[in-house]
């Protein structure tokens, strides 16, 4: 009885939902035809080749993304990877017994095996410690014991052992009460013990001999450094370190051999002759070899056997040197790039006869590449029986390349697996006389493609007719032209990325249009760049046809936020620089002003750490612009650490001693200070500034009512959490952990709703749209996360239903809207449950905004789920009536339903998920949408299906067909009715 | 000045002070020793109580009254005062009038602050003239508020602005909106009471008096996640949902179905009565008609063809 009514429900439910479609799913011949979706890994850190003489050549790498993968050293492919989470990132990496690729991450603390082939955790350790130290991963070749390989990880400040078969822990010895700043763990090749090396506090260098069966410390010496040391130590042999003294102005050469520790210390200036600048110590594994760099400069220097130091090599310009590899004669080879006139000098020399050069390669390389980072290098027999070399190259814009043979074999563009900022340009006009060729050209191939399809819909087709049908719609040539198009489908992407390094992505495959890296953020004089956010600088509509939109890119020199800003100005088709500035004023903030000059630049203003504004573009006709407007400009700043929200306006010109007719002064007029004992400011969220609302009334059909959507531009969501409850899920109680909601109004600071969640924190994920909000949070006493809906409406017009008022002219519909006016406004809210913690939240945008809308949830999983607007909505009742039914309101549920098929993403998944982001396109039905984490994916999405246009696959052939056919028709029927007309007159 | 007054004398001080500005100024007759709360519990009710509506003329403001403290008997509720601050344009703060509020202590802890009152100092000469320099200019007049009650300034002040001159209405309307957590507040909304439009026009009060709102405003409940934890066992909500379509009539879930019927019927029947007619006709005239009918048409075509 209990099941068959569970079955009728569960049908009623599936009717229910069928009836509705709120989901826009695709079929599977479907996918790739308007979305694309590419994988990246981000800057390598560290690189493990495996080239055995069987089986697939591969390269282990380890990113800054957190991301450990194995690549195909044929094509650079990847064979698998893993994206560990933001708050796991990767120490070390190595090969263990020829199978495991063991991770070690979380700042030492989780120890993995991988499996080789095909990237299978095979297991996993936790290991404990106490303190907090540099993580140390040693996977010795040849230390077995008790018929185990050892792993020696060193991390937290303990020594671990751990089975390299089944990750047990088999001992750890504890460094933390030492206060141990370790430096190498060594197991010298022909000795049973291990060596544990370090430093304790600033001047005392300690070695620890341990019994590699059971962590017994076998002996322990320790010497004081009479003049401290700094930067780290290069291990030279198995007994011998080289430091650097705390004033960097001698080398310290430690050795330890047979307990002893013996310091010896040269000044640098008798070894390098005279020289300024600082040295710095390169950490390559040379044997019995290191370099100091020196102004770019790297001495290589060999320690002997007595201990004395010997200059062996001074070469200018090195960009960066590898470790060495052993050869198969006993011999060590290393790797050393140069550059010079566009190309790179890879130069691999053997590490105890630097006079000869094993292999000299010059590589031309795009120079938008920037310097060589790092490299990494692996040896092969080549045919002629002598050895090759092949180096893994890590570009300064993040790229990654591998040489060989003089040339580059692959390279992968891995800086787009840092996304910092994206905007979209429109693609140049397409001039004419340029397309109507190219169609006749393809006449023939056109008319081919159609009968194909024909054929197809027909159910005639054959399956290698099928293949072509499908290969056809993948890749038409439509797709990836460089003009415009209709629908406006067509865009490009401009990314910045965190090396610094602006690219134009091809919506039509994501293919790179042009590349720039940026060069007033590589200026020497500019120390740790950061590129901060890209800007619409220059679109041309009055000259679309002969000018090129450009864009604007701030950036910082330096970490604080008070360091000097740069700013960057590219053309958007070219991808080449127009305009360059170095700022002498930091950057806290950026507005596009909605006012444009004569040639169509638009005005920003450029706020600084100490509430200057500065205009741009600084010319006479932007100031006389800006001057009309000047008291209408307001702005607002969240001081997030202080729980302060400040509104400006503009009082006068700068007071310094140089007058700047760009440079203005604020003033606060409005202020909100949050109680720091009870609110700490976690998220603020605000309109897009390009959104359209087409309409500003609602209407209510079921009371036969209208409402007036509160459409303000200046409306700013602010979620706040108690101080307790600021922290992970689960360290607050539900008492103690409260989150409120603010909307307001940031001209003049009115609070307009404010409301409270008890027991509920962070963190909030929201997006704000038309007169609607929509958060995410965690709820504490029902354990799950949940999602809220506020809209606001406007009652001051609420009244101008009167259709007599209407007629006569007595509405205030017309009357301007202002801030400064008391608002009557009206917030509902509702709650739901959500099943997904969140990483971004996003909305559909289009061109006029008539189509409804659709929320853009990134889900944990790295998917972004497409949720219909309309099971967020306030009127949501457990019993709709038959108007509200009709009106489209959804019968109100506890939690929001997760609809397969409604995933955007369909099968795929976007890693490292960090932002949604949605443009609109030119038809109506359709946005585009990109989303970008480590890898990027890109779709288009028309969330009440396409009601404006014909799909892609429609046939026109067959419409021609029945056209011709028809009017044949006609013509015979014609001929035939006058034949027999002719006969029954002769009759 | 701090004093310690009784009840009695507290009255004595509020007659004394009520008869003293009743003939100058108007002052709300709200019996202030009253101890029902007005409910302030979100800012829902404008039109509730916890408006105060206060006038002050050009006169001399009442005495300030000092803070004091309730009996013992009433410990839970304390007499708490603040400054309104003001400035003109860009000038220094300066103080502007006071608010007064009874601070209640609830047993679980909380403080929350109820019946405020505001009494404004009227402008000097000195400030009537900047006000209207402020009018010229089209400038602001801003004010501010401590952001915690009990020791103020608390960490920084709450300040508030507005264009001068959309107070403007026949003296000067200003409407405060005050955001309060307990006792510190978060943020005071000031302006006029009805809309101001943007091109602001330049006119000069007739009176320099304030016409005063104030509201308290806490923050509101959230409403929760609705549970439906009895659905998901009884089945009950999926059944009564079905309930509704059968309230309909015969008609209206059978039309599509009825009207062609009622169509294919009619033609039936006129069919029938064609038919019908015919057949009643037919035997009468049927023979004779039809004879000569066929012998004319046979004639005219061989005339025809002759």
């Amino acid at each position: 009885m209990a099941m068959s009514m569970a079955v009728r429900a569960f049908l009623l439910l599936l009717l229910f939902l069928s009836f509705t479609n709120l989901s826009v799913s695709l079929y599977e011949d479907q996918v790739g035809l308007v979305d694309w979706h590419q994988q990246y890994i981000g800057k390598v850190k560290d690189a493990v080749f495996h080239t055995q003489k069987s089986g697939r050549k591969r390269v282990v790498v380890s990113t800054e993304e957190n991301v450990i993968a194995s690549l195909d050293l044929r094509h650079g492919e990847i064979f698998w990877r893993h994206v560990l989470g933001s708050n796991d990132v990767v120490d070390g990496i190595d090969i263990a017994l020829g199978k495991y690729v063991i991770t070690l991450s979380s700042e030492g603390s989780i120890l993995r095996a991988w499996n080789l082939p095909d990237g299978q955790m095979v297991w996993q350790s936790f290991l404990d410690g106490s303190g907090a130290s540099k993580s140390l991963l040693t996977v010795p070749t040849n230390l077995i014991v008790n018929k185990e390989n050892l792993i020696l990880v060193f991390g937290r400040g303990s020594l671990h052992a751990v089975s390299g078969i089944d990750g047990e822990v088999l001992w750890t010895k504890d460094f933390a009460a030492e206060s141990l700043e370790v430096q190498h763990i060594i197991q010298p090749v022909g000795s049973d013990a291990i060596y544990v090396l370090g430093f304790v506090g600033s001047s005392q260098f300690d070695a620890y001999q341990i019994n590699p069966k059971n962590g017994e410390i076998l002996k322990h010496n320790s010497a004081a450094l009479s003049d401290g040391y700094s930067g780290e130590a290069i291990l030279v042999s198995s007994d011998l370190l080289v430091t650097l003294d705390a004033t960097r102005s001698k080398l310290v050469i430690i050795s330890f051999q047979d307990g002893e520790i013996n310091f010896q210390q040269t000044s640098i200036s008798d070894v390098l002759g005279d020289s300024s600048g600082t040295p710095v110590l390169v950490s390559s594994k040379l044997p019995g070899v290191f370099s100091v760099k020196v102004n770019g400069a790297v001495t290589l220097i060999r320690v002997t056997v007595e201990a004395k130091l010997e200059v062996i090599d001074k070469i200018n310009s090195v960009a960066a040197i590898s470790d060495a590899i052993a050869l198969s004669e006993g011999q060590q080879a290393f790797a050393l790039v140069q550059h010079g006139d566009g190309k790179i000098h890879l130069t691999v020399k053997l590490s105890h006869d630097l006079s000869g050069d094993l292999l000299k390669e010059s590589i031309f390389m795009d120079n938008q590449r920037g310097l060589v980072h790092k490299v990494f290098i692996n040896s092969y027999i080549r045919t002629d029986r002598s050895n090759g070399f092949r180096a893994l190259i890590v570009m300064e814009d993040h790229s990654l390349l591998l040489l060989q043979q003089g040339a580059i074999v692959w390279s992968r563009e891995d800086g787009l697996a840092s996304i910092v900022d994206v905007i979209t340009s429109e693609l140049p006009v397409e001039k004419e006389g340029v397309s109507v060729a190219k169609v006749e050209e393809n006449l023939f191939e056109w008319l081919k493609g159609h009968i194909l399809k024909l054929k197809g819909t027909l159910m005639l087709a054959s399956a290698d007719d099928v293949a072509a049908i499908q290969e056809m719609r993948l890749k038409s040539s439509e797709k990836s032209k460089l003009t415009r198009d209709h629908n406006g489908f067509r865009k490009l992407l401009i990314v910045l990325t965190r090396a610094g390094k602006l690219y134009a992505l091809h919506t039509g495959y994501g293919q790179v249009v042009w590349s720039l890296l940026l060069p007033n953020l590589r200026k020497s004089e500019c120390e740790f760049p950061t590129g901060l956010n890209i800007y619409q600088w220059q679109v041309p509509h009055h000259h679309a046809m002969d000018e090129n939109p450009s864009i604007l890119i701030v950036g910082r020199c330096g970490r604080g936020s008070d360091a000097p800003g740069v700013l960057s100005f590219v053309d958007a088709y070219t991808g080449t620089e127009i305009n360059s500035m170095d700022l002498a004023h930091s950057i806290s903030q950026v507005i596009p002003l909605p006012f444009t000059d004569s040639t169509e630049q638009r005005l920003h203003l450029l706020i600084d750490g100490n509430q200057h504004a500065y205009l741009y573009p600084r010319t006479s006709e932007a100031i006389d612009i800006f001057q009309r407007e000047f008291s209408n400009i307001y702005w607002y700043s969240v001081e997030t650490n202080n729980g302060i929200i400040k509104g400006h306006v503009l009082k006068s010109n700068c007071i310094q001693e140089v007058v700047d007719n760009y440079c203005l002064e604020s003033r606060d007029i409005w202020s909100i200070v949050f109680p720091s004992d009870s609110e700490k400011i976690i998220a603020t969220v605000t309109r897009k500034s390009k959104e359209v609302v087409h309409t500003q009334a609602k209407i209510i059909a079921a009371e036969e009512d209208l409402m007036y959507k509160y459409i303000s531009k200046n409306l700013l969501f602010v979620a706040t959490v108690a101080p307790k409850g600021s922290g992970a899920i689960g360290t607050a109680t539900p008492e103690e952990s409260w989150l409120t909601v603010y909307l307001i109004d940031t001209v003049t600071g009115r609070i307009l709703h404010r409301m409270t969640h008890h027991g509920s924190q962070g963190p909030v994920h929201a997006v704000f749209s038309e007169n609607w909000v929509v958060y995410h949070y965690f709820n504490l006493r029902a354990h799950r996360y949940e999602m809220s809906v506020i809209e606001i409406y406007d009652q001051s017009r609420a009244d101008n239903k009167d259709v007599w008022k209407l007629i006569l002219g007595k509405h205030n519909l017309t009357s301007p809207f202002s801030s400064y006016s008391r608002p009557e406004v009206v917030a509902k809210s509702q709650s739901y449950f959500f099943t997904y913690s969140v990483k971004a939240i996003d909305v559909t945008l289009t061109a006029k905004g008539i189509t409804s809308k659709q929320l853009l949830i990134g889900t944990i999983g790295d998917q972004v789920l497409a949720l219909d607007k309309r099971f967020l909505d306030p009127r949501r009742s457990v019993n709709p009536t038959q108007a509200e039914k009709e009106e489209g309101i959804i019968p109100l549920t506890d939690s929001l339903p997760i609809i397969p098929q409604s995933y955007v993403t369909h099968a795929l998944r976007v890693e490292g998920l960090r932002g949604i982001m949605t443009v609109p396109a030119k038809l109506e039905s359709t946005t585009l949408v990109f989303v970008y984490g480590v890898d990027l994916f890109f779709t288009q999405l028309a969330p009440s299906r396409t009601y404006d246009s014909l799909t892609d696959d429609f046939s026109y052939a067959l419409l021609l067909i029945t056209i011709v056919a028809l009017i044949a028709a006609i013509f015979v029927t014609w001929i035939l009715s006058e034949k027999k007309e002719l006969r029954e007159k002769w009759r | 000045m701090v004093l310690t007054l009784s009840p009695a004398h507290l009255l004595l001080l509020f007659a004394v002070s009520a008869l003293l500005s009743t003939s100058l100024a108007f002052q709300s007759d709200e019996l202030l020793l009253d101890d029902e709360e007005f409910g302030l519990e979100g800012g829902v009710h404008t039109k509730s109580p916890d408006l105060t509506y206060t006038r002050s003329s050009s006169s001399p403001p009442p005495p300030p009254t000092a803070t004091r403290r309730r009996p013992s008997d009433q410990d839970t509720d304390s007499k708490i005062q603040f400054e309104l601050h003001h400035a003109f344009g860009d000038s220094d703060f300066s103080p502007a009038g006071s608010f007064s509020a009874r601070l209640k202590s609830w047993s679980h802890g909380g403080q929350t602050l109820t019946k405020l009152r505001f009494s404004r100092n009227a402008f000097t000469e000195e400030e009537k003239e900047k006000f209207s320099l402020l009018l010229k200019g089209d400038d602001f007049y801003s004010i501010r508020l401590p952001s915690s009650v009990t020791n103020p300034p608390g960490r920084d002040y709450v300040i508030s602005s507005v264009k001068a001159r959309c107070l403007l209405r026949e003296g000067l309307d200003e409407h405060f909106v005050i955001h309060t957590d307990g006792v510190n507040i978060l943020a005071v909304n000031y302006g006029s009471p009805g809309a101001c439009p943007y091109p602001r026009q330049l006119r000069l009060p007739s009176k320099w008096s304030f016409n005063s709102h104030t509201i308290l405003k806490n923050s509101e409940q959230a409403p929760r996640a609705p549970v439906f934890a009895e659905e998901i066992f009884g089945g009950e909500g999926v059944e009564g949902e079905v309930v509704p379509p059968q309230e309909r009539s015969f008609w209206a879930k059978y039309w599509m179905y009825l009207i062609p019927l009622g169509l294919i019927v009619m033609n039936a029947v006129t069919q029938a009565m064609n038919m019908a007619e015919e057949q009643v006709g037919a035997p009468s005239a049927g023979g004779q008609a039809q004879q000569p009918a066929a012998i004319q048409r046979g004639s005219s075509s061989s005339v025809r063809r002759r």
